[in-house]
């Protein structure tokens, strides 16, 4: 029993202990993007601060320092190298290393304001949104399609269609960048959102795979019996299957938005207007134009990065169920 | 012929067409013109120029940036996914005692591996930051070990992506998860009859049966290694410094494609890439056959 203690207590140490450290960059994350630019900065030899602070000030507006136990006002710097004090009424003169300056809470919201302003947010936000929403859209209308046809539907060929399904899933996509990039630029499609969301419309093999996985699942009889009644194979795809295949929808249009709202390679490829850039590319544009502007860099990250925890939260078991299937049977 | 099957080729095929257009289009028409661009010199502006396996020569013989590129990428893959997957299996196992919230747990260790990529290198950039960096400040807090410069320095940069790496191993952790949860419980059992300690048990019972799992988060490591961008893009503002210890082998591909629009180069690189992820990829699954145990053999 003691033992058995032990183990659950040591398991929970190391649990803790290995949390701590995968949630202390969100945490490094948020603090700074709150921070004033003045608390950015480590001096040498400080240790990281965690809570963003901001001097205390009193009524007329002037920083509170402590001074020998007791609460003073910084006045001004003197000549002599001395800062000079108000304690009590009475005017002193300090060495830099006789006070301390009193910190509060204080959060500096300015940076987000900042960076919504250098990286143009609601137009980088609309065009992200409505690259993942077509994106997503074709992905569910053509892989459902294709993945019918290899799941629900007896034709000869099919089997070796679908061993192309597998073998592109194999392909780097970097071996096909090339030629792609010169025949969307031959259609004049460079510099539009086409080259993004066209692709989706022609089918992605992961998500074909996916799909006829779990259409294989749904009994066939249940298309016979529609077929007997006269039923359409277009009637059957969207009236029995459909409906019934919600869940792997639910987990394709999930991995397929989360995968376009990251996605960084394609718009930097294919994109070439700032006009039309998504929040993935503008935050890195962002991050090239003013590298030290943290604060405002890591008010950005956390504005892209929020609706993906949220939406994880709002679909944690689609999630979940989704990576297994998809990893075990991949 | 009947007219059922006739009806069903007919049905098959217009089902499967966004995806036969999409083969031709997307895929295989790509791929025969990476081989026909690795053969010419082409910039997208000008016609393209014959030159035959001279991409390929000047690739290999005379650039050493590319043997530089392909150290790189190597290094980091060899160092990143088997290291990954040991701390993916080693987090999965403590998860799988059945400890008190175990979701919560499970949680937070995957949470990284949904942060879109340029954020979380953008986060990572400035964890590293020498001076005002949470890794060395912290290093300095608790140990009062003074931090390298990390991405800024050559010797410490590959080592800081490898580390940054390592954030997002939650992804392979659930897959590990849900291995762990297919393993009878039953072999336990007779191992500890067998008087099995812990280190045997491990050895003996759920390294072999989670071998299926380690082959498929190796093999897609492997190809993922091979093609890391993203990253190294966004923190080293795609020039792979300092003193290219951080030009990986896509990012040099990216480099003279669309910067120096040296496609035929570019594509001579692509092709070579795809190459070696498939002879690693191959590698792997035959030696699988040696350390993969499946279910019920």
């Amino acid at each position: 029993m003691a033992s058995k203690r032990l183990k659950t207590f040591a398991s929970h140490t190391v649990l803790i202990a290995a949390s701590l450290l995968f949630i202390a960059p969100f945490a490094w994350m948020l603090s700074t993007s709150l921070k004033h630019e003045s608390r950015i900065f480590a001096k040498p030899g400080e240790p990281p601060q965690w809570i963003p602070t901001t001097d205390r000030l009193d009524e007329q507006g002037r920083p509170l320092v402590t001074y020998r136990g007791k609460t003073a006002a910084k006045l001004q710097r003197m000549e002599s190298g001395k800062t000079l004090l108000e304690v009590d009424a009475q005017r002193v003169e300090a060495d830099e290393e006789e006070f301390e300056s009193q910190q509060r809470l204080g959060l500096h919201w300015q940076n987000y304001v900042e960076a919504f302003q250098i990286i143009n947010f609601p137009r980088s936000l609309k065009n992200s949104l409505f690259v993942c929403f077509s994106v997503v859209i074709g992905t569910l209308m053509s892989c459902s399609l294709v993945a019918y046809s290899f799941s629900r539907i007896e034709w000869p060929g099919r089997n070796f269609c679908f061993v192309l399904v597998l073998a592109t899933m194999m392909i780097p996509y970097q071996v096909m960048l090339i030629p792609l990039f010169v025949l969307y630029k031959n259609l004049g499609w460079t510099g539009s959102f086409k080259p993004l969301i066209m692709p989706a419309f022609l089918g992605t093999p992961f998500y074909i795979f996916l799909l006829r996985q779990f259409f294989m699942g749904i009994p066939q009889d249940l298309s016979a019996a529609a077929r007997i009644d006269g039923c359409s194979e277009f009637g059957i795809y969207a009236r029995i299957v459909l409906p019934l295949s919600k869940p792997a929808l639910a987990t394709t249009a999930l991995f397929t938005f989360l995968f376009e709202w990251g996605d960084f390679l394609n718009p930097l490829v294919f994109l070439q207007d700032d006009r039309q850039y998504t929040l993935a590319l503008a935050l890195q544009q962002f991050q090239s134009q003013h590298e030290s502007l943290w604060g405002p860099l890591m008010a950005m990250s956390t504005v892209i990065t929020l609706p993906i925890i949220l939406l994880f939260f709002l679909t944690q078991k689609t999630f979940i169920q989704g990576i297994t299937l998809t990893g075990l049977k991949g | 012929m009947t007219r059922r099957e006739r009806a069903n080729l007919r049905n098959g095929l217009l089902f499967a067409a966004p995806f036969i257009v999409g083969f031709l289009a997307v895929y295989l028409y790509p791929l025969v013109m990476t081989m026909v661009y690795s053969l010419q010199r082409y910039n997208v502006i000008k016609p393209p120029v014959w030159v035959g396996l001279a991409n390929y020569r000047e690739l290999l013989v005379e650039d050493p940036r590319f043997w530089t590129a392909l150290y790189n990428t190597v290094y980091f893959t060899v160092l990143s996914v088997p290291l990954g997957l040991a701390l993916a299996l080693g987090l999965a196992m403590l998860l799988s005692l059945k400890v008190r919230g175990q979701a919560v747990y499970r949680t937070i260790f995957f949470l990284p591996t949904i942060v879109p990529v340029v954020a979380s290198a953008v986060l990572w950039m400035w964890v590293f930051n020498p001076q005002s960096g949470l890794l060395n400040g912290t290093l300095q807090e608790f140990f009062g070990i003074e931090g390298p410069g990390w991405m800024a320095d050559e010797h410490w940069s590959k080592p800081a992506l490898i580390l940054m790496s390592f954030w997002t191993v939650g992804g392979a952790m659930v897959i590990f998860l849900a291995g762990l949860a297919d393993v009878p419980q039953s072999l336990y059992e007779v191992a500890d009859i067998d008087g099995a300690g812990p280190f045997r048990r491990f050895w003996n019972v759920t390294l072999p049966m989670v071998t299926p799992v380690i082959l498929f988060n190796l093999v897609i490591g492997l190809i993922n290694g091979f093609q890391y961008f993203t990253q190294v893009y966004v923190m080293t503002n795609g020039r792979g410094e300092p003193v290219g210890s951080t030009m990986f082998y896509a990012l040099y591909l990216y480099r003279n494609s669309f910067y120096y629009l040296n496609m035929g180069y570019g594509s001579a690189m692509a092709w070579i890439m795809f190459l070696i992820i498939l002879s690693a990829t191959l590698a792997v699954m035959l030696s699988s056959k040696r350390w993969v145990h499946y279910h019920g053999e």
